[in-house]
């Protein structure tokens, strides 16, 4: 019963429409599935929502993001043609061929120019056609900065494993909204989940957020690359294997000593993991713990394959035992990280 | 008043000269001026809520520094902010304190191997010499890290246009003046910053300081209404109006902002483009990411050339952007 | 502080290994030192390292001086246990990777294990493959177990520091070894503090050995806004002269230390150092730095409200080797320069640095 719940979470997450600075529809969906299950609810000016549920001293605040890579557009030509520019880290090659949603609902192809060699393709060379004759830029239903997103249902695959758009971070995103639903009774620590905006634009939202909060602990939840494929890059995570709990990335080092609170409740829980050292790509931790004076900061990452395509695939068993490791992670008494003195 | 400016040397890390001359503009005005440890002069006109209102344009230009004196008493340098180094050769410059005279030059043609002219000159290979006979002599009259402007002076030219130095961002800095001196009834904080070229540095400490609600960046742009420039789509054109960002390498502008910037030009017809350009960063995103989050909008003045000696800017474009950042203001008071 | 004491606390510091993210050997070590000439020593919440010695109790006003110091070293982590026990890893901080294959390194897991880089005998290469560089993620480390051992022993993650011992050369009066980057900073820094104990000084001086510099300037961003000083100097390391490379980028090693200027340094400040150099006859050199001085400096300045911060830099040469080099001169010079600095601060040179 649980896990139908969370993949019909996944499936109406994954298949909205949230670029990096356009977030609003996902936060709405957000807040309605978490309802009234948080303690208190608000957004800062950024767009940035926040669900706390109360506890004894001591601030955790655990970040996923909402927002999720895409394309503005920078141009409408007299034939009704549209021209892109990225919106976070999203390959051209990745988009030839490939569906886009508008907010509006419309839905367009990518295409290239005549290329002499796949070389030469790159921004410029694409257009985006959703079907326009040529208008007038005030009668246009698009119009320059309008932002499109990827458009792909989520679909389920053999082993269990889950196929959508947008994994990136919306699975965090899922893991997030079913830990507050589980939560009942008194926890050690105020908890504040944070659904983040424009994480992929350099983890943004993060930053002014954590400033905002001040907590004394941070955790994030988003997707990480694997290293189970053909020629893949190395990398010691593999689909299936558990959550992975992150040592660092190009953002952060996650703090030893919350890495090692980690993985004893993971060892006491029977929760399979693996370890994580992700080479290049970064997240909210990475912004939260060098807010301020610091905030001893840690990252349980769901392994996906494919990220940042419109084909992200995850397995929900790593989904599952995410959530049940988060849910301990926020259930625990944090230690007593901070200034001492070495005399 | 964008002459004056335009030849005042003030390039990141040294904007002396440019911020003493705003300092004697608004010398007769009764607002509020602090300078802060970097350098940025903060102007607050009006009661005290004005800190909510933010209003930023970068003092610094981009130029070039002396990194070391060579046996023969040339000047070796590097340059200071974004400069395409190609426009470096045969250039005219002035170093120093004292505004002497150098030249970066240039090995004739007559000299010259056959297709040497197909690369550009290796920076590397470029220096400034400025009439030194020795290691000794150069010594005497320039130091290590002194900054070395182009030496330009600012014309009037074409129909309205101006040729000259620095209009970026000295265009933003006049239109914050003029906005300071004018008898309106507005409350703000006029931000002149410090070293936007080398990073959007003053804004960082600027935004800290004040914790506006709602923020403007005024800045020039570049052009691309030249030939052979018809197929890049990104650049602004001169005369159409200030250009309203969408979104560069430092900002998302939300659409909010972005929207009542559109909605105002509408509201009191005043020509408008977009800046589709959305590469190269702006003082936008310093101030946005700033503490708890400002709502922040970026709106520039189309510029040719930017970052050479000689760009050239209409005077219409940049009244016109006066006029919007005027609205901008009023529709927040 | 003699020469020789010098030299020790250097070998000493570059002994212990400390890579960054995993600095916490490195800070005790360093703590031991400071803790002979500074009233309070603590961790602040990032993990770095403050050591404060407090002002002549006759002092007018309170102010703070904070001397920083990167206490991070380039190395790697472990990303993968291959069958075999061979281990693929990530380089931490920037390595270029031809100076990896051959070089002996020590595994940080359970214990500390010795191992190598393991680099194809050249019997065994093509014409072709010899002429290209092995790229870092194609590189692997044999510590001489087998695979079963390694797994128990060494995890994912796990941080791998360059092996090398410091060496003094008697002639030249050089020191080379890795880590130099910046376990010489960090000793001008400590004999700084050691001459400061003969001295009088009115502002209150805090010692910073700071964490992850190498990936970030993590250590100093969450420093600076934790202290919050009225003004701060870094202390960290520039590229020494060496053949090939234009001499507007390098410096002459034995010829001092180098004072920066530029956007990223308070002009006041510069050129104060570069006046008590003068004055006190410490030789020294002036490097111009464009924009970015990548270093600490670069994220204590814009710190809160702006923090005046300066430079000091020690000519290295080979910088991210294991075969670094710096004259002992310097770094002596360099402590001096800085006691020097912190004696003479007055409350009213401080006034000047606030409104530019």
């Amino acid at each position: 019963m649980k896990k139908m719940a969370i993949d019909d979470t996944l499936k109406k997450l994954t298949e909205a429409y949230g670029p990096s600075g356009e977030e609003e529809e996902v936060r709405l969906l957000i807040k309605e599935m978490i309802g009234s299950s948080a303690d208190n609810l608000y957004e800062d000016r950024t767009g940035n929502l926040y669900a706390i549920k109360n506890g004894g001293s001591g601030r955790v605040m655990v970040s996923a993001h909402m927002d999720e890579i895409g394309i503005i557009i920078i141009d409408v030509d007299k034939q009704g043609f549209l021209r892109l520019a990225p919106l976070g880290g999203i390959s051209p090659h990745l988009l030839v061929g490939q569906r886009l949603r508008f907010k509006d609902g419309s839905t367009g192809t990518v295409y290239h120019e005549k290329l002499n060699s796949w070389k030469e393709l790159d921004w410029p060379k694409l257009y985006l056609d959703i079907g326009l004759k040529g208008c007038a830029p005030d009668d246009c239903p698009v119009k320059i900065g309008d932002l499109a997103c990827l458009d792909q249902p989520l679909v389920k695959q053999h082993n269990g494993r889950l196929m959508a758009k947008a994994m990136d971070d919306r699975a965090g995103c899922a893991v997030l909204i079913e830990v507050i639903k589980r939560l009942s009774g008194d926890l050690p620590h105020e908890v504040c989940f944070l659904f983040s905006v424009q994480e992929e634009l350099g983890l943004r939202g993060a930053k002014t957020a954590a400033y905002r909060y001040d907590p004394d602990y941070g955790l994030a939840v988003d997707v990480t690359l694997v290293g189970d494929t053909p020629e893949s890059p190395t990398m010691a995570v593999s689909l299936g294997k558990g959550p992975a709990v992150k040592v660092r990335d190009s953002s952060l080092f996650c703090h030893p000593q919350v890495r090692k609170l980690i993985i004893d409740l993971a060892d006491e829980n029977s929760i399979p993991y693996q370890l994580e050292v992700l080479t290049r790509g970064g997240t909210d931790a990475g912004a939260i713990h060098v807010t301020r004076e610091g905030v001893p900061s840690g990252a349980i990452s769901i392994p996906c394959r494919y990220v940042h395509s419109p084909s992200e695939i995850i397995d929900g068993k790593d989904l599952e035992m995410t959530v049940l490791l988060v849910e301990k992670l926020v259930q625990s008494c944090w230690p007593q990280i901070g200034g001492s003195s070495l005399q | 008043m964008l002459k004056q400016l335009s030849n005042l040397d003030g390039i990141s890390g040294r904007e002396d000269l440019v911020r003493s001359h705003l300092l004697e503009c608004l010398k007769d005005t009764p607002h509020e001026i602090t300078v802060d440890s970097m350098g940025n002069l903060l102007v607050k006109k009006g009661k005290t809520i004005s800190e909510q209102l933010m209003l930023s344009a970068h003092m610094d230009e981009v130029g070039l520094t002396i990194t070391a004196i060579d046996k023969k008493g040339m000047l070796k340098f590097c340059p200071v902010g974004g400069i395409d180094t190609r426009i470096l050769p045969g250039l005219r410059v002035r170093f120093g304190a004292d505004r002497m005279p150098g030249v970066i030059g240039v090995k004739p043609i007559h000299l010259q191997k056959k297709n040497e002219q197909q690369k550009p000159f290796d920076p590397e290979t470029l220096y400034i010499d400025a009439g030194f006979s020795s290691e000794e002599e150069a010594c005497r009259w320039a130091n290590v890290g002194d900054y070395v402007a182009f030496d330009v002076d600012c014309i009037s030219i074409g129909t309205d246009c101006y040729r000259g130095k620095a209009f970026d961002n000295r265009a933003g800095c006049m239109i914050l003046l003029k906005l300071l001196l004018e008898d309106n009834k507005l409350n703000f904080c006029a931000a002149f910053t410090v070293q936007e070229e080398v990073g959007t540095r003053g804004a960082l400490i600027a935004a800290y300081n004040l914790k506006p609600h709602f923020a403007l960046v005024v800045e020039t742009t570049a052009a691309a209404d030249t030939p052979d420039n018809e197929k890049k789509v990104a650049g602004t054109v001169l005369g159409a109006g200030p250009a309203i960002s969408i979104m560069d390498r430092s900002i998302m502008v939300s659409p909010q902002a972005r929207g009542n910037l559109v909605a105002l030009a509408e509201k009191q017809s005043l020509p408008f483009q977009f800046r589709r350009f959305t590469g190269a960063g702006t003082e936008g995103g310093a101030i946005a990411h700033s503490g708890e989050g400002v709502e922040t909008a970026v709106v520039s003045v189309p510029c040719r050339y930017i970052h050479s000696p000689n760009s050239i800017i209409s005077m219409w474009d940049i009244n016109n952007t006066l006029n919007l950042a005027r609205a901008w203001l009023e529709k927040h008071q | 502080m003699k020469d020789q004491m010098l030299i020790d606390i250097v070998m000493d510091l570059t002994s212990i290994s400390g890579i960054s993210g995993h600095e916490s050997a490195a800070v005790e070590k360093a703590a031991v030192y400071f803790n002979r000439y500074c009233d309070e020593i603590k961790l602040d919440r990032f993990g770095n390292l403050v050591a404060l010695k407090k002002a002549d109790r006759d002092a007018e006003k309170k102010f703070t001086l904070a001397l920083v110091a990167h206490i991070d070293e380039i190395g790697a982590v472990v990303t993968k246990i291959e069958p075999g026990g061979f281990l693929r890893f990530a380089p931490v901080g920037g390595i270029d990777p031809r100076v990896l294959p051959g070089q002996a390194v020590v595994v940080h897991g359970k214990s500390n294990y010795d191992g190598v880089i393991g680099a194809t005998a050249p019997h065994l290469l093509t014409e072709k493959e010899r002429n290209k560089t092995v790229p870092i993620d194609r590189l692997f480390i044999d510590t001489g177990h087998s695979y079963n051992y390694v797994f128990d022993h060494i995890k994912v993650g796990d941080p791998i520091s360059l092996s090398r011992k410091t060496c003094y050369m008697k002639e030249g009066k050089m020191l080379t070894g890795k880590a130099l980057d910046n376990r010489a900073g960090m000793s001008s820094l400590i004999l700084c503090a050691a001459e400061l104990t003969g001295l009088h000084h009115q502002v209150d001086i805090c010692f910073i050995a700071s964490l992850q510099e190498e990936v970030g300037l993590r250590g100093a961003i969450t420093a600076a806004y934790g202290l919050n000083p009225d003004l701060a100097v870094a202390v960290d390391v520039t590229h020494g002269d060496l053949s090939g490379v234009d001499e507007q980028h390098t410096f002459r090693l034995g010829q001092g230390p180098v004072i920066a200027v530029g956007p990223n340094f308070h002009p006041v400040l510069s050129e104060h150092l570069q006046d008590i150099a003068k004055e006190y006859n410490i030789s020294r050199q002036v490097e111009a730095i464009p924009g970015n001085s990548h270093t600490d400096a670069w994220a204590i300045q814009v710190s809160r409200e702006g923090i005046p911060t300066g430079l000091v830099s020690i000519p290295l040469r080979y910088m991210h080797s294991t075969v670094e080099m710096v004259a002992v001169a310097d770094l002596v010079s360099a402590g001096r320069l800085l006691a020097w600095l912190a004696s003479g601060m007055k409350s009213a040179f401080i006034g000047r640095l606030k409104g530019c």
